[in-house]
């Protein structure tokens, strides 16, 4: 079932269009992998699904209900994790939950249990009453995903859930996720412009650029729609390769002193045609694979290389932010 | 609706919080006003002949500090709007479900309540000082404190809700505020200002905080007590109006 679906979604700021009328269908229950460059569009295109901004045209329901029409209704069926920290620094963690709860409208008496319930899934209880300001970025973050959490939305929208944060920590964040979806069911959105994030994480990817999708498939499929993995044979004799693997390579392409191939799984393959050359006594130099990747995958439907972007004036700032931020602790 | 009035608890009850918490940042207020008052308050004393307080200067500026420890306090936590833009809090209001007229008023109420009490916290400083204050007319000047204090959070409001960061703060410290108290009448009689300075006091909405201020402290006023009274209410509506309107335009 989908429970969210977008239709021809256009936000314009000026001449620039910063969403160029996106129309795809969230089903319920996935992880949802909005993935791009910095400047791509996806904090945009979030941010109307979650009604904070308002789209040029086009339109989209979540949960049922029309973002522009029904924002109230939006707001009670989804929870927000925000790519910028967003908690009251001054308050402790009980007292910014508690206000989140009081905001949406969960009574009095269900507060505390609930506000213990989800500092537990992110393990934070022992510092439940100590002040945000004396958190490390994890540890926020960690927050944020508890407070997104507390109304019990049936989708959850994660912008961009682990920049700034050590691998460790991203490792983190991630089983979270991961328990998000199939100990709770919910739905989850997320962006990201980690490839391996996107690739170890979401169960469908729409590869986001310009405002436009140009991709949209399970991070499987869009590997293999690039022709499968690559095997590389160093050897003096690649023809006689390229002739002993016929029916395994679905392409083949010869270079000086080596061969390329391109096969499904080249993890089984490569032992394969290490029998095969041992077989026919074809001298092998060295061999090796290369999987391509969600990296590889931006590269053949935008010429460029997602890594190449220039970090942009806010992501440096939020860079500067983060490391004072650390000089305090 | 009665949820959305949990909300305005709890926003009114988060500016609380958050003023228990930063004492340094109450000190720090309460220094400057603090100054004024002992010092010119003593050293200022019988230079010239006062219409209000006997003579006494230091109760003669008393009312007029306490409206600026009331001003400053209150445009202040109405601009903190700008801060929790930046440090992103203002966003987690923005996209909950609930109207944006209730968190602007539970932030002001508890704005306002915060800058009544560093008024009361001042009122207690200056008696220090040798200062009288009629115990019996207290909760009268404490409700019209809190009317004071609400219509300047609100205009502190409107303006933190169309700045886009901290820069323009300064600005409106330097070229609002400090004005503002300066041609309030709060350190001089504006009977002996000239033409000019009076007709511009006229229009500063202070001058009518401080006029009320003095009437309920120390029973003198030059204007009548309707007027201020009745110059505050408006001023009052006119500003909550505006800032909930541009609250409610927020776009994040």
């Amino acid at each position: 079932m989908d429970i969210i679906e977008l239709s021809g979604l256009t936000k314009k700021f000026g001449p620039l269009v910063a969403v160029d009328s996106v129309s795809l269908k969230i089903r319920e229950g996935e992880i949802f992998g909005l993935l791009g460059p910095n400047g791509a569009g996806k904090t945009t295109a979030i941010s109307m699904l979650v009604t904070m901004k308002k789209p040029t045209s086009g339109s989209a329901c979540v949960n049922g209900f029309d973002i522009v029409k029904e924002p109230d209704g939006v707001r009670r069926s989804i929870g927000i994790v925000f790519q910028d920290p967003s908690l009251d620094e001054e308050l402790t963690a009980y007292e910014n939950l508690e206000l989140h709860a009081a905001m949406y409208g969960i009574e009095r008496k269900d507060r505390r249990d609930r506000i213990l319930e989800v500092v537990r899934i992110v393990e934070l209880e022992d510092r439940i009453n100590d002040i945000v300001k004396t958190f490390s970025g994890g540890m926020r973050r960690r927050l944020e995903i508890a407070r997104g959490l507390l109304h019990y939305p049936k989708i959850l929208f994660l912008d961009e859930p682990t920049i700034g944060l050590d691998p460790q920590t991203r490792k983190h964040v991630w089983d979270y996720i991961k328990t998000l979806k199939v100990e709770h069911g919910i739905t989850i959105v997320m962006t990201t412009h980690y490839m391996e994030e996107a690739d170890s994480l979401c169960d469908r990817v729409a590869i986001i650029d310009n405002g436009k999708i140009i991709a949209l498939d399970t991070p499987d499929a869009l590997k293999d729609s690039l022709g499968g993995d690559i095997i590389i044979v160093r050897t003096p004799e690649p023809r006689k390769i390229e002739e002993a693997v016929k029916g395994i390579a679905r392409k083949t392409k010869i270079d000086d002193g080596s061969i390329s191939l391109s096969v499904a799984q080249a993890d089984k393959k490569i032992l394969k045609i290490m029998d095969i050359a041992r077989e026919r006594k074809i001298e092998v130099q060295a061999i090796s694979m290369h999987k391509p990747t969600l990296d590889d995958v931006f590269l053949h439907y935008t010429g460029r290389n997602i890594r190449e972007e220039a970090v942009s004036g806010k992501d440096a700032m939020r860079i500067r932010h983060n490391a004072w931020a650390g000089g305090r602790r | 609706m009665n949820h959305e009035l949990t909300a305005l608890y709890f926003m009114w009850k988060r500016e609380l919080i958050r003023f228990t918490r930063s004492k340094s940042r109450v000190v720090g207020s309460l220094a400057m006003p603090f100054f004024f008052m002992a010092i010119l308050g003593t050293s200022m004393n019988g230079i010239g002949s006062l219409p209000a307080g006997d003579g006494n200067y230091l109760e003669f500026i008393m009312p007029g500090i306490l409206a600026m420890v009331l001003l400053f306090g209150s445009v202040f936590t109405g601009v903190i709007v700008i801060m929790d833009r930046q440090f992103g809090f203002l966003k987690e209001t923005l996209v909950a479900p609930v109207s944006r007229t209730c968190i602007v008023l539970g932030k002001s109420l508890g704005g306002a309540t915060t800058a009544v009490l560093q008024g009361l916290m001042m009122m207690g400083l200056a008696v220090a000082l040798g200062a009288s204050v009629d115990l019996a007319g207290l909760p009268v000047v404490i409700a019209l404190m809190a009317l004071i204090s609400m219509a300047f959070v609100a205009l502190g409001v409107a303006i933190g809700s169309v700045l886009e960061d901290m820069h323009g703060f300064q600005l409106i410290m330097n070229f609002l505020v400090m004005p503002m108290f300066f041609l309030s009448g709060a350190l001089f009689p504006l009977s002996s200002a000239p033409e000019i300075v009076r007709m511009v006091s006229y229009i500063d909405p202070l001058t009518y905080a401080v006029e009320a201020m003095r009437f309920f402290l120390v029973g003198h006023s030059t204007m009548p007590i309707e007027i201020s009274l009745g110059v505050l209410v408006l001023f009052f509506a006119a500003t909550t109006t505006i800032s909930t309107y541009l609250f409610n335009r927020i776009e994040s």
